[in-house]
């Protein structure tokens, strides 16, 4: 019982943090060019 | 440039080798076909960046990257200044043709100083400018990638303002949350049904009810919005939508099942409620993310075109300014070929006008001192001053404006399909729930709490998850499939209105035919490859019509534009009747002259042509069983040709922007669904008049934003096209609904009768709405 208490909280933590991730990636615009991004890798720097 | 090259060129040879900067035809001797790109050229090599052109595919659909001597407009207005000093522009880039177009933009300016972000938006086409230091900077960045043959146009700080897609940005934070929610509730919702088979205990059991209520209430909260929202501003307009049985559901059976959860029984419905949300959000994000692509579209080709008037200052120095900021009495200087872009009184030269994006009108008008002019029309001859006279409310603009805002107050507001659905089903699912309720409760004397539970199983079951999919799923579908073919769908209920269309009326100049006048057929190919090469060089609409019909011809060096008169090279003479030397005779409609030393002067004469693909438009519209008719501004002559040449018996000609909306509202009394198709300012009023419309993208601007629908290119063919579709997604929508309610009808029994565990709610809602979606993917069938 103890150890599934454990990995419950575990799971959701990770899960948690995949959420965190995705809405710091979206509120730093990272899907407001997905065609240039696709292309910018094919390309040096600027 | 040898007189030899000349010679051979004039002699119509086609060119057969490609400028190698922009790609253009040029002659075989010839590495480029203009000054501007070999300059562009030669910097792009200085720079280091000739591996530009070994990446780079040119796109045929975009223009060329031909660097074109753009006068510069009044960037202040559109530039915004942070409150650390930095200032920020957006400029919408024509040109862009791919990736490769980007790395170039972004490596020049990165050798700018001073610029501390300089980014291409491939997918929205937008170049974004963040500097420190003057304003006047901008110019100096606009240059450097101009000179490389793009063209920049500034969008409006407003405009952008309102771009900023901040619904879409809630939405998917919302779907992200729910998606999250959804897969870790179901992970423990499955725990506890293979417990009931298994043998869980009673504590895991409440364990796994709790772990699942505190992920699914803050979820639901805040992942629920939109749905809440929505039904709470239908309620409180007395109207019912799908999103009051979703709210009732979601809400319902939350709290149900918290208290199901307290006290420790058996069954909970967590999981429905998240999954439910998230499966809605999925197509609430898709049919908001296909249509803001549509409408971004449509704002781009705006924007494009958006050019500023020269204004005559009273020092004498000639300054571009908006339009919206001239005042009445400025005098404004309009070019040989340019749009005019205020309403005035021609002070000063004679000239001709193109109305026919204001009036329909296909041949040009002469104008002279003391004529008026209004905005949108195009000076066909020699330049022009214009007296601008007051702006606002007297302008034909304005006018126009007000008929479109009263047409559209008289059109009454269209009631969708999902919206009539649900309108006798959240009811009928409502009253099944309560029935359900009050039966266990009253009649077979069940306990409360078992027989809300029941009721809820009920609500759960006919939850219109599937329904509320059946809509979106379909328009997502159709919106994508048209945008692939250039047609944008810029509102939501365009499709389900375009489905009922019987009736379509059309304007005549510029939407059955072309928007520019063409070569009439009949001239010496030797003498037009001459004429082609020189009017090649010139912006003036008549010569780039007479360059367009010759096709690809090398272009020549040193030809001298005399504006308002014609141009000049090598002897040759192309132009006005009076630059050619021809004495005799009279005009009879558009033409260029071209003159050559020791031959005949040669006329070319333009008419109006039909749009490609206009006949047999009409004629896949009359076997739709759709009736079709002209309503033109334009003489009657004219239009009795083209109707004539396409069959058409209902034509009309001369009428004004009034006559237009009379004929459109006297056809919808007659209990017709209309789609208009126009594209002059005098048209607007009709298109907002007619229970749908459309507009070609080279329509006047006010009549594209009023436009429902605008489709690119040249052929007529995309009207066919959206009313093929738009009645293949209306059978499709019909068959989901009428799935869902099968599906609910089944199921509904069931539920009633108390056989409705969580486990049998989900599978149930999962497959109906995958069912669902899968059908609606049927529409993409037979597009390519």
């Amino acid at each position: 019982m103890n150890a599934m208490l454990g990995l419950i909280a575990l799971s959701i933590v990770m899960g948690g943090a995949g959420l965190a991730v995705f809405l710091w990636s979206l509120r730093s615009g990272q899907y407001e060019d997905l065609q240039g991004a696709a292309n910018r890798i094919l390309h040096d720097d600027p | 440039m040898s007189g030899a090259a000349v010679t051979a060129s004039f002699a119509g040879e086609a060119a057969d080798t490609a400028c190698a900067h922009c790609g253009q035809a040029v002659a075989s001797d010839r590495r480029f076909c203009c000054a501007g790109c070999e300059a562009a050229f030669a910097t792009i090599g200085t720079l280091g960046l000739g591996r530009y052109y070994a990446e780079r595919v040119l796109d045929p659909a975009a223009r060329a990257p031909r660097p074109e001597s753009a006068e510069r407009c009044d960037l202040g207005r559109h530039i915004t200044t942070n409150r650390d000093g930095r200032r920020e522009l957006v400029l919408a880039v024509d040109g862009l043709q791919c990736g490769a177009c980007v790395w170039l933009i972004e490596s020049v300016l990165a050798r700018e100083a001073g610029l501390l972000t300089g980014r291409v938006n491939m997918t929205t086409r937008r170049l974004r400018l963040v500097w420190e230091g003057p304003e006047t900077r901008a110019e100096r960045l606009i240059g450097a990638v101009e000179r490389l043959g793009y063209r920049l146009i500034p969008y409006n700080a407003s405009t952008m303002a309102a771009a900023d897609d901040k619904a879409g940005r809630q939405l998917i934070r919302a779907l992200a949350v729910a998606g999250f929610a959804a897969s870790n509730v179901m992970l423990s919702s499955i725990a506890v049904w293979a417990g009931l088979v298994q043998g869980m205990g009673p504590a895991t059991r409440e364990l796994m009810h709790w772990v699942s209520a505190l992920i699914a209430m803050p979820a639901i909260a805040y992942a629920g919005q939109p749905f809440f929202r929505s039904a709470l501003a239908a309620l409180r307009h007395g109207r019912t939508n799908m999103d009051v049985p979703i709210s009732i559901g979601v809400v319902l059976v939350t709290s149900m099942s918290l208290v199901e959860t307290i006290a420790g029984r058996e069954h909970t419905y967590f999981d429905s409620a998240v999954s439910l949300i998230f499966f809605l959000l999925i197509g609430r994000v898709l049919d908001h993310f296909a249509r803001g692509r549509a409408r971004a579209a449509a704002a781009q080709l705006v924007t494009l075109r958006l050019l500023d008037v020269a204004v005559l200052e009273p020092d004498g120095i000639v300054v571009r300014r908006p339009p919206e900021s001239i005042a009445p009495g400025a005098t404004v200087v309009v070019a040989s070929g340019e749009r005019i872009g205020v309403d005035g009184v021609v002070t000063g030269g004679n000239s001709s006008v193109d109305a026919s994006l204001v009036t329909g009108e296909s041949l040009p008008v002469a104008v002279g001192p003391g004529g008026r002019v209004f905005a949108g029309t195009v000076n066909l001859g020699a330049p022009l001053t214009v007296n601008a006279t007051a702006a606002g409310d007297a302008t034909l603009l304005a006018e126009c404006v007000r008929l479109i805002e009263a047409a559209e107050a008289r059109r009454g507001r269209f009631v969708v399909l999902a919206d009539r659905v649900s309108r006798r089903y959240a009811p009928t699912v409502h009253i099944a729930a309560l029935a359900t309720f009050l039966w266990w409760w009253g009649i077979a004397g069940a306990g409360v709490g078992e027989a809300l539970l029941t009721a809820c199983a009920v609500l759960i079951i006919t939850c219109p998850c599937a329904l509320a999919l059946a809509v979106p799923a379909v328009q997502v579908i159709a919106t994508s499939r048209l945008f692939r073919a250039g047609i944008l769908l810029k509102s939501a209920t365009a499709l389900e209105r375009l489905a009922t269309v019987d009736t379509v009326v059309f304007d005549k100049t510029g939407t059955l035919t072309l928007p520019v006048l063409a070569l009439a057929p009949g001239s010496d190919p030797a003498a037009l490859a001459t004429a082609a090469a020189l009017a090649g060089a010139s912006t003036h609409p008549l010569a780039r019509a007479l360059a367009a019909a010759a096709g690809p011809v090398a272009q020549i060096e040193g030809v001298i534009e005399h504006p308002g008169a014609g141009m000049e090279a090598a002897g040759v003479r192309l132009g006005s009747r009076e630059f050619a030397g021809v004495q005799d005779g009279a005009s009879s409609g558009p033409e260029i002259w071209l003159a050559r030393p020791g031959l005949p002067p040669v006329v070319f004469r333009f008419a109006e042509s039909l749009r490609p693909a206009a006949a047999a438009t009409l004629a896949r519209l009359k076997a739709l069983g759709i009736t079709c008719r002209i309503a033109s501004g334009d003489r009657a002559e004219a239009v009795a040709v083209v109707a004539a040449g396409l069959g058409i018996t209902d034509a009309q000609a001369g009428l004004k922007a009034t006559d237009k909306i009379a004929l459109v509202e006297q056809l919808r009394g007659e209990g017709r669904h209309v789609l208009m198709v126009g594209d002059g300012l005098n048209d607007g009023p009709a298109l907002a008049a007619a229970d749908v419309s459309a507009s070609p993208s080279s329509a006047a601007d006010l009549s594209q934003t009023t436009a429902d629908v605008v489709f690119q290119g040249d052929s007529l063919a995309p009207v066919a096209e959206i009313i093929t579709v738009a009645r293949r997604a209306q059978t499709v929508m019909r068959q989901n609904i009428g799935f869902s309610i099968a599906y609910n009808a089944i199921l509904l029994p069931m539920a009633i009768a108390g056989y409705v565990t969580p486990w049998v709610a989900a599978a149930a809602m999962s497959s109906s709405s995958l069912i669902v979606m899968a059908n609606s993917f049927r529409l993409n069938r037979g597009t390519r």
